[in-house]
């Protein structure tokens, strides 16, 4: 298994304020990642600088094998295509319906006929567990964990190798959070996903991870499997984690 | 049962017997009680808490506070209550209460600082403008390397939107400012008989300056300010993020195609206003000076040259410009909150109609000087 993110020394500031200072980790091929810690310690600021939304201030930062800092347009367009992203409350675009959303990326970027495409996008509104009778909404015609489900069909519309989520099941009922969950799982076996997400919910964190990072005052206080997760010294660590398992 | 604050003194001894249910409606009452009590003589107090049937944190703070002040007055205290629940009260309170924490007010700004810190944030503003446009430039050079990465798709959907749907109220708009400029120069210009020379007038007018300045402005409160909200939502939303994750530009695709499509549409809505206010103005010469629509046109070919129409017409794309980039610069500008939608908005208006009239201005110093 390959390393497929690696975080090398990363540093942000923020006016002024330091949020990361010396954050190192690697993201190894196939595996569900998640990134802890507690509110305000920017694991969604860490996200976002993967997905080249914000810049850092010092490190760098590999993704299948490019260094972000020195990325030329090209690559980094090439690089947009290998990953897909979830974000918090879906972003679907408000002026297009669910299936038009979905076959986006399909239609800017390749040369199929609609046809094909209309297939394609059945074919990832079926696996994300939408029904195809739903493709014609629009995003403000439909729940939080529709939304969250087409976002995701969204983000799997060019088949990446990686998928960026965030905090998938915030805002959702606990029964759509676990379908939610059982869905990423199924998705990683069937497609061999790499999927990094940003998580609050213990229930999903126990369910789905393979390996965890916790951020914590400005760096990483553990990095590894879950099992070991409570040796770790961190304040943080001791109460999210204490009362369970 | 209520509350009710006993006082009494028995030589140098001060009583205070609360009973009742002793909550944070009867503090201030109590508090103004004991205010007016002249302490000079006592030395000692006794707080009585035996007969307080109920006693919530508020008032718990109080009874805390009342003992530091008297203990700072150097008097002995005693307290005596019978009731669990109250002294657990009183335990949390002392346990958790800060009295020397206080919650850290804003700071207030002298005048000058105040100046200071506006002028700042307006040239970072400008600074971040002048970015705005020279990566609007460096993505137009991009874009325009080759015809199929022009969105004719959006283009001609803007266009639409901010020019086709815009052609009533800029018609009407300007047939009424036509009527208005032609009735209030036909009374000035009967006076000294000079009734044909309203046809100089308007026309003229019309052309170089009134049709493209209500054009702007009108497609400045209508279209301008729509790209603000548009794009503000989106930004909000975290639509533009998603987009530029999935490699998609929103210059290409939303910047661009808007400020292509209005550039486009502006010549052709303010051709649309010059005929509807010089129609206008036909009308009332019509009715109020006795000048036939024939007399009219034919003096209306003889004397206006068509560069005046060209020089209006010219105008148009660069207001458009003006409007498109402040509009979508102010959309950029939204921040994580509602209200700034409708900040954004407003300047987004203010700015491009004053924008538009500082351009205004320029051309027409430039145009008589250079004597066209």
């Amino acid at each position: 298994m390959g390393t497929i993110i690696e975080v090398k020394d990363v540093r942000t500031v923020f006016k002024g304020k330091v949020i990361h200072d010396g954050l190192n980790l690697k993201v190894n091929e196939g595996e569900i990642y998640g990134l802890l810690g507690p509110s305000g310690c920017g694991k969604t600021t860490l996200l976002r600088e993967m997905v080249m939304l914000q810049k850092f201030q010092g490190g760098d930062i590999d993704i299948l094998g490019y260094n972000l800092c020195k990325i030329r347009h090209k690559n980094a367009q090439k690089l947009r295509r290998n990953w897909g992203v979830l974000f918090q409350a879906g972003a679907l675009f408000s002026s297009l319906n669910l299936a038009q959303n979905i076959a986006l990326p399909l239609v800017e970027y390749t040369d199929l006929s609609q046809k094909m495409i209309d297939e394609i996008v059945a074919f990832k509104i079926n696996i994300v567990g939408l029904k195809v009778g739903d493709a014609l909404l629009y995003p403000s015609e439909i729940s939080g964990g529709m939304k969250k489900k087409a976002a995701l069909a969204r983000a799997l519309a060019m088949d990446p190798k990686l998928l960026f989520l965030d905090e998938p099941t915030s805002g959702l009922d606990p029964i759509s959070a676990r379908e939610f969950d059982a869905l990423i799982l199924k998705l990683r076996s069937l497609l061999g996903l790499t999927i990094v997400m940003v998580s609050h919910d213990l229930r999903s964190i126990y369910d789905t991870l393979d390996r965890v990072a916790v951020i914590d005052k400005k760096k990483i206080a553990y990095e590894g499997t879950l099992e070991q997760v409570t040796s770790a010294d961190s304040d943080f660590i001791r109460t999210f984690f204490g009362n369970n398992k | 049962m209520n509350f009710s604050l006993h006082i009494s003194t028995i030589d140098d001894k001060l009583f205070l017997k609360f009973s009742g249910e002793f909550s944070v409606y009867s503090i201030a009452s109590s508090q103004k009680q004991i205010e007016l009590l002249n302490l000079q003589k006592v030395h000692a107090l006794e707080l009585d808490l035996q007969e307080l049937s109920y006693l919530d944190t508020a008032a718990a703070i109080f009874l805390n506070s009342l003992e530091r002040e008297f203990a700072t007055k150097n008097l002995t205290i005693t307290k005596t209550s019978t009731n669990a629940e109250i002294e657990n009260v009183l335990s949390l309170v002392k346990k958790e209460s800060l009295p020397k924490a206080t919650i850290p007010k804003v700071k207030k700004r002298s005048l000058i600082a105040t100046i200071g810190e506006h002028t700042y944030a307006n040239y970072l503003g400008f600074l971040s403008f002048m970015a705005f446009i020279g990566e609007l430039f460096a993505t137009k050079l991009y874009y325009l390397r080759s015809l199929k990465n022009i969105r004719f798709k959006e283009i001609a959907f803007e266009l639409n939107e901010s020019a086709i749907k815009a052609l009533l109220i800029v018609s009407i708009t300007s047939f009424l400012i036509g009527v208005v400029i032609a009735y209030q120069s036909a009374y000035q210009l009967k006076l000294y008989g000079a009734n044909i020379f309203i046809v100089d007038m308007l026309g003229i007018s019309i052309m170089r300056e009134l049709a493209p300045l209500i054009t702007a402005i009108v497609i400045a409160g209508r279209s301008g300010s729509a790209f603000t909200a548009q794009i503000g939502a989106m930004k909000i939303t975290e639509e533009l993020d998603a987009m530029r994750t999935m490699g998609f530009d929103p210059y290409a695709f939303l910047v661009m195609p808007r400020i292509l499509a209005l550039m486009i549409a502006m010549p052709l809505l303010i051709f649309v206003a010059d005929m509807m206010a010089i129609i206008g103005g036909m009308i009332v010469a019509n009715v109020d000076l006795g000048i036939t629509p024939e007399l009219f046109l034919e003096r209306f070919s003889n004397v206006i040259d068509a560069r005046h129409f060209f020089i209006g017409l010219l105008k148009g794309p660069f207001f458009a410009f003006l409007i498109a980039t402040i509009g979508i610069y102010r959309g950029l500008m939204v921040k994580n909150d509602t209200q700034s939608i409708g900040v954004n908005t407003t300047k987004s208006v203010v700015e491009s109609i004053f924008a538009v009239i500082v351009c205004d201005a320029v051309f027409s110093i430039l145009f008589t000087n250079m004597g066209i």
